[in-house]
């Protein structure tokens, strides 16, 4: 009986974060529930004892269904027919084991039917869910846009459309056209209001959207006539039983396959404004893509793990020459480094779900009371960490995925390139997640700033200023080593005041950054848990090199080499 | 149109996965050294019941249970599920019992819930194998059986009749028949559906007498034990022998013919193989052979 949550006792460690206390005390509003709901928490403990207890239910569901069914479906597919989407036939059944579960809309509010759990066990799930099969967390994982809805549709349309998300059906979020994919102010699906009916008609095509046969769907298309940039984009809600849309075809990728990416063909497709016209990009897909990050980092370090998985197994049973090739160096690093790179990625998806936690519950309480002081500065503080941390986090961990996945083939040398192996599906499945939700290129784009005006650096400070055991002081003198190494260079960069220049180095800037915060996030885990000093040792010791390497790089560059590289 | 439902649901040791320490010298089972599972079947039965639930609202789904006080945990995982309640049978003098006495026990209670449409089990239980609860329960009810279910295909409440898709050798064939009726069911019957998050967080903390008796000598006090009289639903019902007016001498072992001689642990093993072609004439000739020696037919 295999069961996710509990074959990896990571999870409970990062759920029993000392913040969690904080967290639950704001999202239950005092445990004000217990007397309107059976099944709302009676105190903290009584809240953490249940977000376990549902843990164990989505492990279970993970190793022994979607896991299991993750080749077939992978294999299978969907397929499209008279503009209908059919999921493989173990998506669905997938999808009716987390229905019934009750695992859909777990982070909305009771009064909506949902289990109204906070980001961190919400996100866990969705780490357990890409473990098993990567695909299928996109379908699952689209229930953040019922966040969306909450966050901007009026009572109205929560009260209509947010139940039947709880009871278990399908998002999407109709972003991308075929001229708009990262430059989403290019959107050009037209909305049209009927003045008779007090709809909105939209009309055009949206290609590239993952689960395009949802059940409700966002839009994002143009309100505004005559409009040419993103001031003249509104979100809409499109449900499908009114008809309207059809899906043209699906795309033939490379991986996650499970998850149907259509095109979609809106013909007068009846729909309604959710929130204020000329707000859909500037605001609500703004904030929709923060959450949406957070979810394919949650995709990412399950992938991490599952490649890890993969390596160590084929490692420890695989012998040549007498042994176990893991008993060979260059295995062994191999696979100490994937699991620290897993660990590494999971400790920053934690703490940067820990830190939207705060602030989007505060968001909320500030929707019913007005703040107190204190809470406003508590507030500001986390927005501003959980706005720096998430394309930080977006960026490095879908990249450890795809160097997870790369040496987990590796490791299995010649088998690992045939289809008999989980590895191959992993290596494919991988290759999307620096990809969508914008590259990781333009993650260090939003991260770049929070170089400049020191936002990290802050926070490395305060990871510094924690008291540690005394036998970690030798990694975190090596931290420090690295954190002034980090700071020298983007004094170095900055100092040029070339914006190209400092947009040349950004990567790197961003890197040096998160191997000093990923080091600490490691450290502290190994303060609280020895099971984590392994990997703090070797992810220390990686990110070290490594910053050693960008040093290297930008104090050695000549600015005016940029021109070899332009075209 | 509601239907109800009682489930016959059986805590077992997983002898799914048995190690050396499994049998004790006598030839027992070992039940410290293996972990305490529902009894598999009856997870597919309890599934076969929750979907009438679904098509017929306002059905509803009782567990019974025979065994000691921890066997409540039976209970909870069907209201995890999506059961409405259940019943404990626990009393020393239920112990001990052969497949006679347990469905006697089981026919006692049945009769004091009195009212049912349907009573559904698992086929058979994994520690013991036998098969015979299910036919017996029945036959002390006086109603009809239908054993080795795949699929309740419909309930027509009007005529009162049921169809069955059953499991027979080679293949299946559809049933009828009148309610109230006992089903059993197979293995190879629809798994059931996770525990609910929801369901999980409402009833975690239903416990029986003998489980709270348990934690209170452990210690001294009850978590959250106010709950226990807001939400009475979270006290499991339990029954001793006098509860269900239950004749003590065909109860548990008093009541169990059954003798075990010796248990002989017999390891199946190929004594030889033959390889085949994929040739009409080759397995031909195999069908012949296995006729020939009784293997098949």
């Amino acid at each position: 009986m295999a069961n996710f949550y509990l074959d990896n006792p990571s999870m409970k460690h990062h759920l029993h974060h000392p913040l969690m206390k904080r967290i639950v005390e704001l999202k239950e509003r005092g445990y004000a529930d217990k007397d309107q709901f059976d099944y709302a928490p009676q105190d903290f403990e009584d809240a953490m004892d249940s977000y376990e207890k549902v843990l164990e239910i989505v492990g279970e569901i993970c190793g022994e269904i979607i896991a299991p069914n993750a080749e077939a479906v992978d294999h299978e597919g969907p397929s499209v027919a008279d503009g209908r989407v059919t999921y493989a036939k173990g998506t669905q059944e997938n999808l009716n084991a987390v229905r019934k579960a009750g695992l859909m809309g777990i982070a909305m509010p009771r009064r909506y039917n949902g289990l109204n759990f906070p980001i961190v066990p919400y996100i866990m799930a969705a780490d357990l869910v890409s473990r098993a099969d990567a695909g299928f967390e996109n379908l699952w994982g689209l229930q953040d846009c019922a966040e969306t809805l909450y966050e901007f549709g009026n009572e109205d349309q929560r009260q209509r459309f947010i139940p039947r998300v709880c009871a278990g059906e399908t998002m999407s979020m109709d972003l991308t056209e075929p001229d708009a994919g990262s430059d989403l102010q290019s959107v050009m699906l037209k909305a049209t209001y009927n003045e008779k009916d007090g709809y909105w008609y939209l009309n055009g095509v949206k290609r590239f959207i993952t689960n395009g046969d949802a059940d409700i769907h966002l839009v994002l298309a143009r309100s505004e006539e005559g409009t040419k940039d993103g001031r003249g984009l509104s979100m809409f809600i499109y449900d499908k039983r009114n008809g309207g849309v059809n899906v043209r075809r699906i795309e033939n990728k490379m991986g996650i396959k499970g998850s149907p990416t259509c095109e979609l063909v809106f013909k007068n497709a009846k729909a309604e404004l959710c929130g204020d016209r000329k707000l859909g990009l500037i605001k609500y897909v703004m904030a929709l893509m923060n959450g949406a990050r957070l979810g394919i980092m949650a995709q990412a370090v399950g992938l991490s793990e599952a490649a890890y998985r993969e390596g160590y197994a084929y490692a420890t049973e695989r012998k040549q020459f007498g042994k176990a090739i893991i008993e060979f160096p260059a295995v062994y690093e191999m696979v100490a480094l994937m699991r620290a790179k897993a660990d590494a990625s999971r400790a920053m998806l934690y703490e940067t779900a820990r830190f939207v936690d705060v602030y989007k519950a505060l968001d909320d309480i500030s929707k019913e009371r007005k703040l107190t002081p204190e809470e406003r500065q508590e507030q500001k503080k986390y927005s501003k960490l959980a706005d720096a941390f998430t394309p930080m986090g977006k960026g490095m961990t879908t990249e450890y995925a795809n160097q997870n996945a790369y040496d987990a083939i590796q490791i299995h040398g010649g088998s690992g390139f045939m289809k008999d192996y989980a590895c191959e599906r992993l290596y494919r499945d991988a290759r999307i997640t620096n990809i969508y939700e914008g590259t990781t290129q333009l993650q260090v784009v939003a991260a770049i700033r929070h170089v400049t005006t020191g936002t990290y650096l802050a926070q490395i400070r305060e990871y510094e200023a924690i008291n540690y055991k005394p036998e970690l002081g030798d990694l975190k003198n090596k931290l420090q080593a690295m954190t002034e190494k980090y700071e020298k260079i983007v004094a170095m960069v900055i100092n040029t005041k070339d914006n190209e220049y400092i947009d040349f180095q950004a990567r790197r800037m961003v890197e040096a950054a998160a191997h000093c915060i990923f080091g600490y996030l490691l450290l502290q885990d190994a303060n609280q848990n020895e099971s984590f000093r392994r990997s703090a040792e070797v992810y220390i010791n990686y990110g070290q090199a490594e910053v050693d390497k960008i040093v290297s790089y930008i104090s050695k560059f000549d600015r005016e080499d940029l021109g070899y590289y332009k075209q | 149109m509601s239907l109800k439902i009682i489930v016959l649901a059986k805590q077992v040791p997983d002898t799914r996965n048995v190690g050396k320490d499994a049998m004790k010298a006598d030839g027992t089972v070992n039940r410290a050294a293996l972990p305490a599972i529902f009894n598999p079947e009856d997870l597919n039965a309890l599934e076969q019941a929750l979907r009438l639930k679904d098509a017929h609202p306002g059905t509803t789904v009782t567990l019974l249970t025979m065994g000691p006080g921890r066997a409540a945990e039976v209970i909870r995982e069907g209201l995890y599920r999506g059961a409405d309640g259940g019943y404990l049978l626990t009393d020393r003098a239920f112990a001990g019992a052969d497949t006679l006495a347990t469905s006697y026990a089981l026919a006692t209670a049945i009769k004091k819930i009195k009212d049912y449409d349907i009573i559904i089990g698992g086929r058979q239980a994994i520690d013991g194998d036998t098969a015979q609860v299910g036919p017996q329960v029945a036959e002390k009810l006086g109603v009809t059986q239908i054993t080795y279910a795949e699929e309740i295909l419909n309930v027509d409440q009007k005529a009162r009749r049921i169809t069955v898709k059953r499991h027979i050798d080679g293949g299946v064939e559809t049933a009828e028949g009148p309610l109230p009726i006992v089903i059993t069911v197979n293995g190879s019957a629809a798994p059931c559906r996770p525990r609910n998050a929801k369901l999980v967080q409402k009833y975690k903390r239903a416990l029986g007498a003998q489980e709270k008796a348990a934690i209170n000598l452990a210690t001294e006090y009850i978590p959250y034990a106010d709950l226990y009289e807001k939400y009475p639903y979270l006290n499991i019902t339990e029954w001793s022998v006098a509860d269900v007016e239950g004749d003590v001498a065909q109860c548990g072992l008093s009541g169990s013919p059954t003798k075990v001689k010796t248990i002989e642990n017999i390891v199946f093993q190929a004594k030889e193989s033959k390889t085949l072609s994929s040739s009409d004439r080759d397995i031909e000739d195999m069908i012949v052979e296995l006729l020939a020696n009784h293997t098949i037919g």
